[in-house]
């Protein structure tokens, strides 16, 4: 390695041990976003609070109740006498589901006809109450199989079986992606903000007056953070598997490979962001708004690609995570190998190679601002 | 003739926008000499400076630094520059020390030769006191020491100085103006613009700069002996105020 590259990175290393409160930022938030989304951002929904007006008050009433509550998914968080009662209860949200059990629905069950029961759910918050409806729907269709012998030959008998997380398990899926948002968080905001930070201090001047070129710069400056990414990403990994269980199924080489590929990608992101910018507040700004905020929201971390409107999906097919995602969670949940993965990875080598290219130019130019 | 010239610019011109901040200037700087710009802030001096550095393209005319074209060759011209900017561009979180290694390395100097620069340089520059101390608790005259022995590490021919006392004591200046004297001795050609009257004096040759434009150039004496004046100070203000009269005459 050249004398010069050498003097840029040990010159990093001193800033980033100089400053210890930020290395434990480094470290601690993978840990803390593991855990908070692991624990909180959990899309099954379990307990879900379930009002009840029971008109009938019979046997078969009160039978169809604890079923529900056996289930584990519901609990009866208060009965009530009238409807005017529910959006009170809404309101309040006590409940979001209210089972409303007519006067003679204990007595239809035996006949031949079918007997009614109401559900109503609380909208407002769109995805549990689909959840929930989702769970009361088969819930009532068991038990209406139950109920009448005659159905009990279903003409087609379905047999679901779910691969790679038999148990939709939110956490495993969830954990590939916190793996890339840090990735692209330290790689990219870190490295925009350092340069932003050179620029402003006055030192980046200084080293453009020297031989230095740009490239031996970015190679100096961003190797640190390089290495800080794969620690974090690591991090996220093994605590997540030793906390949460969430499996690792495939090559861990092949990973090590795709994740050095992305973070390529990522460095060229921020040194692309830094060579705009003046100052470290608005890379800052900038490297959160283009970076982080797709990685989280348009790269299918949290929401799935396929239900988000045709501009956005059209939009997300810029952002690195997005790739990324797809071998990190093949080569974690599904065990894929990792050949097979080359479309994506290609996809970020090339938008790596644009943007530093773009950069390299740019880099010296910008200084005349 | 040529090579006994560290610097000769023909008529470059540097525009931002609708703004000429250097118009049109010609210069010559001798090796080995004390050249100095004395201009009030926004005459473009410092738009000058960084245009022989490399760091600003000019928009127009010819210049040549340590014998290479700034367009073409800024690659060689770098190797033999030193430079120092107003703000003593130092890493604040960084000892003296660290930041010596630094600036010699990132001009390719290796580490026996790295070490024996930087003690050859602190034994001239009386750092040696300080050099375990964050940068960021030496005061000012001391940075500005520190940012100059790191301009000078590579044994640059030519040195650019933008302002470089700005915000440091009357002593330390005065002990500054000797290590420049000393440093010019060895054959360092020294390039310095700044807006203190007394610091022009201590110049070889100087040129007025104002509003982008060069409207005196010679020694202290010649100039004041052209202008019939005492001092430095005397003639510049007399200078300006004759340019503003003849700006807004066309005006």
């Amino acid at each position: 390695m050249s004398a010069r590259i050498l003097a840029i990175l040990r010159k990093e290393l001193l800033h980033i041990r100089r400053d210890p409160r930020s290395l434990v930022i480094v470290f601690l938030l993978p840990i803390l976003m593991v855990l908070l989304y692991g624990h909180a951002v959990t899309f099954d929904i379990r307990d879900i609070k379930l009002g009840v007006i029971d008109e009938d008050k019979t046997p078969a009433a009160r039978e169809l109740v604890e079923g529900m509550v056996s289930s584990n998914y519901f609990r009866v968080s208060g009965t009530l006498e009238r409807r005017e009662e529910i959006g009170e209860a809404f309101l309040h949200r006590r409940m979001i589901a209210v089972l409303i059990i007519p006067r003679g629905f204990g007595a239809g069950l035996g006949s031949r006809s079918s007997t009614e029961v109401q559900v109503i759910l609380d909208g407002s918050n769109a995805n549990t109450a689909t959840v929930a409806l989702n769970y009361i729907r088969a819930y009532f269709t068991s038990r209406s199989l139950q109920a009448n012998a005659l159905l009990l030959q279903l003409p087609i008998d379905l047999q679901p079986r779910v691969w790679y997380n038999p148990d939709l398990k939110s956490v495993n899926f969830i954990v590939p992606g916190l793996v890339v948002v840090i990735m692209m968080l330290i790689c990219a905001l870190l490295t925009s903000v350092t340069v932003a930070r050179e620029r402003e201090t006055g030192t980046m001047e200084q080293i453009l007056v020297s031989p230095v070129r740009a490239l031996e710069i970015i190679a100096g400056k961003t190797l640190p953070y390089i290495l800080l990414a794969f620690v974090d990403g690591l991090l996220v990994i093994v605590f997540a598997w030793i906390w949460f269980s969430v499996p690792f199924r495939g090559a861990p080489l092949w990973l090590l490979f795709y994740a050095l590929i992305f973070i390529y990608t990522c460095l060229s992101f921020g040194i692309f962001i830094s060579a705009r910018v003046p100052n470290q507040q608005l890379a800052l700004m900038f490297a959160m708004v283009s970076t982080f905020l797709p990685s989280i929201l348009l790269s299918g971390f949290v929401f799935p690609l396929a239900s988000i409107p045709r501009v956005l999906q059209l939009l997300s097919a810029i952002v690195p995570a997005k790739y990324f995602l797809v071998i990190i969670r093949g080569i974690m949940l599904k065990g894929m190998d990792g050949a097979q993965l080359w479309q994506p990875a290609l996809f970020l080598v090339l938008f790596g190679t644009l943007l530093i290219l773009i950069s390299v130019k740019r880099f010296k130019i910008n200084l005349e601002g | 003739m040529e090579e006994h010239y560290s610097v000769v610019a023909e008529e470059i011109s540097r525009h931002f926008g609708d703004f000429v901040a250097v118009d049109r200037i010609s210069f010559k700087v001798r090796d080995g000499e004390i050249f100095g710009f004395l201009g009030a802030n926004g005459a473009g001096k410092t738009t000058t400076i960084r245009m022989l550095c490399g760091l600003l393209l000019p928009s127009s005319g010819k210049a040549r630094v340590a014998g290479y074209d700034i367009y073409t060759e800024s690659d060689r011209i770098k190797a033999d520059i030193g430079y120092m900017s107003q703000k003593f561009s130092l890493y604040e979180d960084l000892t003296v020390a660290q930041n010596l290694e630094f600036y010699g390395g990132i001009y390719g100097l290796r580490r026996e030769e790295l070490s024996r620069t930087i003690a050859e340089a602190i034994a001239t520059t009386d750092l040696k006191q300080h050099l375990d101390k964050l940068t960021r608790d030496i005061p000012a005259g001391w940075k500005q020491r520190l940012a100059l022995t790191c301009a000078i590490l590579h044994a640059p021919r030519i040195l650019f100085l933008d302002e470089p006392t700005g915000g440091v004591d009357p002593i330390s200046r005065r002990e500054f103006w000797g290590l420049i004297y000393a440093l010019a001795e060895k054959g360092t050609t020294i390039f310095v613009t700044t807006h203190y009257m007394d610091e022009a004096e201590y110049c070889n040759r100087l040129s007025i700069m104002h509003d982008g434009h060069i409207v005196a150039l010679g020694s202290p004496r010649e100039l004041k002996e052209r202008y019939g004046k005492p001092n430095i100070e005397e003639l510049f203000i007399d200078l300006v105020r004759r340019q503003s009269r003849a700006a807004e005459a066309g005006a």
